[in-house]
């Protein structure tokens, strides 16, 4: 919001106020001054053009000798309108115009140029439009007197303020009355109301115009008729504060409207009266009702949006726009005019619905004071009567369904310095109230506040009373105090420190933790679909690659591979911890492994371990073994969406699936990327023994090895159970040293070499018995493993 | 004797140039074997006089003693030569790069949230977290964020379906959903940290999931100057020991007064520069006193108690603490970068 403080200077008395030090003040008082402008421009005189010839070597540029008052200097000048015997504004050398344009001394086609003459958009005083460009440079009246400062002589001389409003103050600081009064607060002044008065004519509106108000979503409609009204420019007052507040002039009749609304926040509604005809009946729109706003745009409207109507056909859409039929125009004589408040989430419906946000709007949507209703009308035809040489009907037209409630709230010195943790006294409090202009009732100790209508967004409440006299006292002065009661140290709630510790797990694993984005595309939701349940899919996504809540992590991984490959990182290892969607609110937690490349490398001594599925496999296990779950999970072959079918298996804890792991299907990725994803909350809903010592033995163990030849389809994992099977107790360990196919083994075949550990926590063993099981061993394996001992 | 000491002499002189244990090992066979020069004098023992004998032998033993020793003190030369010239030809060049040994970095937006957790879980605050998928009920309605509030606008929110179920836009759903499970009523601590979501096209400042942490207090006899307090320590943590910390008057609809979060320039102590805009602060959160409302929503009586609540965007501060100027940057996850990240911070 842009606040000119020329125009807020008519409220309140800012004589000897430095604005910078006010911005200040205002700010720390809650309401923001984001910047300040300030029209003055160095180096700007105004000049008399003594001479002025044509160019030697241009046939549109003219050589002229300016007068400056302290001297005569040399100019070039290219626009049309330069003469000689005109008043003008001069940009000498060192001035800085607007864009960081700087002016320097130059020579223009060969001729020196000591400055620029200027027009008024070249100084941003004025839009640059065809029709300001084409008016050229400014010329000054007679009146002005050569040398001085032209920005003071033209009364341009403002500096707006702009506010960076919190939604609570959009509503009274988006007008200046609201923000004088804002002003007012803080420097402890009174404000003073423009003037509304009229000299009404004798004829009145009653008996000549009539109002019928159909919907209780219109609670305020007044209407006022003025007559006779000759549309012609604005005086200049008025378009400088409308171009200030960053409005565009359009005629005075026009100007009038928006000059009101940014006065007192109440936006005006002007129907040319010829074309309207004797009623206005405000309703609620028929479904699909249609109507034609004054953009020349058909609009289809429903039965939430409220319109104005002439009692058959509609000539506005009520606080958003009026109607092409009813449009004031150049030939308008006679105005009617409607000062209304309407429901504001009505208009914030309508406005949003037909994507027609307005100044105008926005303003019946946060809500109006309805004080300000009648005054600004009042304002208005004070306005038209004295600008537009317009006759005011006597007389006013209101429907009046306002529900006048006096806001009232208690707040006691203690509600404040308790709240606020500070020490004010009964003066500081009142001296608050008083320059807040709430006025108040003293009982004892308690304060019985009348809220003032224009602060809308303050309630009968006495935290709201607390928070004004507060802010305005100052937070500066609140000293820091812990709080005191009784404490208790913090904790986890939740699956939150679980999934802490396996993050952690994780990255000393040395996997490094990647943050995604929660929303995929339909096209990545495809992949990974493993035990889905009902997929969330926003019904208005921003585009199509933010479309799905995911339900699997992995896509993303898998994003986050290709743009470090791109970027030359090999090795890459990664996972990520997040939440997935089911259902509506269905939860769970998935963690996701992506990784390539080499685990471990030292590239000219020749270490290297290369990702591979054991390596995963490896990792997976010591997430499982590290929360507890040693010999509750087992990895199984199952065909697995986006998986190589021949390289990837599913996780299974206590016999339930949790998830898969493997390398990623050539189909969806070409190198070799090995990933894995399963359910966190699986995994916690699961109980586990609390850890338990185990001596290690003190006795001598047995070393065997052996190796059997089995049919290819065999696993060695069905091998490994069967021998353990068969060791029994005594077997402590077993481990795979050689897997071997090739020469002296049948293509069919492969040869697997075992290492089996033997021991007794309590003896040492005897060899006899070591070969009892051994033979046991072989024997049960090659009769029910079809395999062969090899020799 | 002569001749016993002409042996030794021989044998001292021999010895110098022996430069290998097989040379050494062929001298003591020559001197000290069976049929060494010195073991073929001992038979001569008997050939002596008797009164000769016992000084011969005697001598004999010394020139023994002496060869031995000779021979061992040249062994012990070799052996150490020879482990010189291994160790020397061991000799490797350390200055060959490393065999990299890491583990992973954590994700830095994480990094900062769990200093922030270790620090007020130790003031007696839960870490709490809540669904992101959420109920527009939790996300605003007890929010004091009534159906077609202006002060929505400002959230412009992802709805799943309807105007019920939503991307959460912002954690304090959570103190909502703990407020309303506490039946006891009794006071609470807690901090929510978690992923947020908001219609914005993302940008160097923009993101639209994003990472909030809100802090919630309820109690008895809070104030602002509590806010103040826990705010002080909050922020020296994040910003160092002689961070000031100041409150500007704001507004949210569920805090009553509400207060922007601004600290002292890190980077220029105050004197104002480009970090700071030239102010000499910066805004790094918002917080307030629970509104009396949102309170009464969750079944908390506004007479009998107090509190307040407070919210950090967790990319912010991450960005200014680390330097970072494009918030994009934590979602790329550019593991050219993680390295920086997999260190102690400095106290």
């Amino acid at each position: 919001m842009a606040i000119s403080m020329n125009w807020v200077k008519d409220y309140v008395d800012l004589e000897g106020v430095d604005l910078k030090d006010l911005a200040n003040k205002i700010t720390k008082a809650g309401v923001n001054v984001e910047g300040i402008i300030s029209n003055k421009i160095d180096n700007l005189v105004i000049g008399y053009v003594e001479e002025c010839e044509m160019h030697p070597d241009s046939d549109h540029l003219h050589v002229c000798k300016v007068n400056l008052g302290d001297k005569v200097t040399q100019i070039v000048c290219g626009a049309p309108n330069v003469r000689k015997g005109l008043k003008v504004i001069v940009a000498c050398p060192g001035a800085v115009l607007p864009g960081d344009f700087e002016i320097k001394k130059s020579t223009i086609r060969g001729v020196e140029s000591n400055g620029m003459i200027c027009a008024l958009y070249e100084l941003g005083l004025e839009e640059k439009t065809d029709e300001t460009y084409s008016k050229g440079i400014e010329e000054l009246n007679d009146d002005a007197i050569v040398g001085e400062d032209p920005i003071k002589y033209l009364g341009l001389d403002d500096t707006i303020y702009n506010l960076d409003l919190n939604p609570n103050r959009n509503i009274d600081c988006t007008n200046h009355i609201g923000f004088a009064y804002e002003v007012a607060s803080v420097l402890g002044k009174k404000v003073t109301m423009p003037d509304v008065s009229t000299n009404p004519i004798k004829d009145s509106i009653k008996g000549k115009f009539t109002v019928e108000v159909d919907t209780e979503n219109c609670t305020l409609y007044n209407a006022k008729l003025v007559k006779d009204v000759v549309i012609k420019e604005s005086p200049d007052f008025i378009k400088q504060r409308l171009v200030a507040a960053g409005m565009r002039p359009i005629n005075n009749v026009v100007d009038i409207s928006n000059y009101v609304m940014l006065e007192y926040g109440q936006p005006l509604h002007f129907f040319d009266k010829d074309k309207l005809g004797d009623k206005i009946v405000v309703r609620m729109a028929h479904e699909n009702e249609k109507t034609i706003t004054l953009d020349g745009k058909e609009r289809t409207l429903n039965e939430k949006d409220v319109v104005i109507t002439d009692g058959e056909k509609t000539v506005c859409i009520a606080g958003v726009m009026g109607g092409a039929n009813t449009e004031v125009d150049n030939n308008t004589k006679n105005i009617l005019i409607e000062a209304a408040i309407f429901n504001p989430f009505n208009i914030r419906y309508t406005s949003i619905g037909l994507d027609l946000r307005s100044e105008a709007s926005l303003r019946y949507e946060r809500g109006l004071n309805y004080e300000y209703t009648s005054l600004a009308l009042e304002r208005a035809c004070h306005l038209l009567e004295k600008y537009a040489d317009g006759k005011v009907l006597s007389d006013t037209i209101t429907v009046d369904n306002v529900k006048k409630v006096v806001k009232e709230a208690t707040v006691t010195l203690d509600d404040v310095n308790n709240l606020l943790g500070m020490e004010l006294t009964t003066k500081d409090m009142e001296n608050s109230l008083n320059n807040l202009g709430f006025s108040y009732e003293k009982t004892g100790n308690s304060y019985l506040v009348t809220i003032p209508n224009r602060r809308l967004d303050v309630e009968a409440n006495s935290a709201d009373l607390v928070e004004e006299i507060g802010r305005l006292y100052g937070y500066d002065n609140i000293e820091s105090k812990l709080p005191i009661g009784p404490t208790k140290p913090g904790k986890y709630v939740g699956n939150v420190a679980f999934r802490k510790l396996v993050s952690k797990r994780l990255r000393s694993l040395g996997l490094n933790e990647t943050r995604t984005y929660t929303l995929i595309s339909e096209e990545e939701n495809k992949l990974f679909d493993y035990n889905r349940g009902n997929l969330i899919k926003l019904p208005n996504p921003m585009s199509s690659d933010k479309v799905i809540i995911r339900q699997s992590i992995l896509p993303s991984l898998l994003k986050v591979v290709d743009y470090n490959k791109a970027r030359n990182v090999k090795d890459i290892c990664i996972y990520e911890i997040a939440n997935v969607y089911y259902n509506e609110m269905d939860e769970d937690t998935k963690i996701a492994i992506a990784m390539r490349g080499n685990y471990l490398v030292n590239n000219w001594s020749g270490v290297k371990v290369k990702v591979d599925f054991y390596l995963l496999k490896g990792i997976v296990e010591n997430i499982l073994d590290y929360l507890g779950f040693k010999n509750r999970y087992s990895f199984v072959v199952n065909e697995i969406n986006s998986m190589h079918p021949g390289m990837s298996a599913e996780i299974l804890l206590d016999r339930e699936p949790i998830g898969f792991l493997g390398r990623v299907h050539p189909n969806v990725k070409k190198d070799d990327i090995f990933v894995a994803e399963f359910s966190l909350n699986k995994l916690t809903s699961k109980n586990v023994k609390p850890i338990k010592h185990k001596e290690p033995s003190k006795y001598p163990e047995i070393n065997k090895d052996l190796a059997f030849v089995v049919k290819k389809e065999v696993t060695v994992g069905e091998l490994m159970t069967q021998i353990k099977k068969s060791g029994g107790r005594l077997l402590t360990d077993i481990d795979v040293f050689d897997v071997y196919v090739g020469e002296n083994v049948k293509e069919d075949e492969k040869s697997i070499a075992f290492s089996l550990t033997f021991a007794d926590p309590t003896r040492t063993l005897n060899d006899e018995e070591v070969m009892q099981v051994f033979n046991k061993i072989i024997n049960d394996v090659e009769t029910k493993m079809n395999a062969k001992l090899r020799g | 004797m002569k001749d016993l000491e002409k042996i030794l002499e021989e044998l001292q002189s021999k010895i110098v140039n022996v430069s290998s244990m097989n040379e050494l090992n062929d001298l003591r066979v020559e001197y000290l074997g069976k049929k060494g020069s010195i073991s073929m004098l001992s038979s001569k023992i008997a050939e002596l006089p008797v009164e000769e004998k016992k000084t011969f032998g005697a001598e004999l033993n010394k020139v023994k003693m002496t060869a031995n020793e000779l021979i061992d003190s040249k062994k012990n030369e070799i052996e150490t030569k020879e482990l010189n010239e291994k160790l020397a030809n061991e000799k490797i060049d350390i200055s060959l790069p490393s065999t990299k040994v890491t583990v992973g970095a954590p994700n830095i937006l994480e990094k900062v949230i769990e200093d922030l957790e270790e620090l007020l879980m130790s003031m007696g605050y839960d870490v709490v977290e809540g669904p992101e998928v959420e109920k527009d009920l939790y996300n605003f309605e007890l929010l004091n964020l009534p159906k077609g509030h202006p002060a929505r606008d400002a959230q412009d929110t992802f709805y799943i379906t309807d105007e019920t179920i939503l991307l959460r836009s912002q954690t304090s759903p959570v103190q909502i959903r703990t407020m309303l499970a506490n039946e006891e009523k009794t006071p609470i601590r807690i901090i929510c940290p978690g992923k947020t979501y908001r219609r914005d096209d993302d940008d160097a400042t923009h993101s639209h999931q994003f990472t909030q942490m809100e802090g919630l207090l309820v109690d008895k006899n809070i104030s602002l100057a509590n806010l103040k307090g826990t705010f002080d320590i909050i922020a020296k943590r994040l910003f160092g020991e002689d961070r000031e910390t100041r409150f500007r008057p704001s507004f949210y609809p569920f805090t009553e007064p509400s207060v922007e979060l601004d600290i002292s320039c890190f980077n220029c102590g105050g004197k104002g520069c480009n970090i700071c805009k030239g102010t000499g602060w910066i805004t790094v959160g918002g917080a307030g006193m629970v509104h009396y409302n949102v309170l009464k929503n969750c079944g908390y009586d506004p007479e009998v108690w107090t509190g307040f609540a407070f919210g950090f965007g967790i990319e912010r501060l991450t960005m200014l603490k680390y330097g970072i100027t494009d918030c994009r940057t934590f979602y790329t996850n550019d593991l050219r970068c993680a390295n920086i990240y997999d260190r102690k911070d400095v106290e």
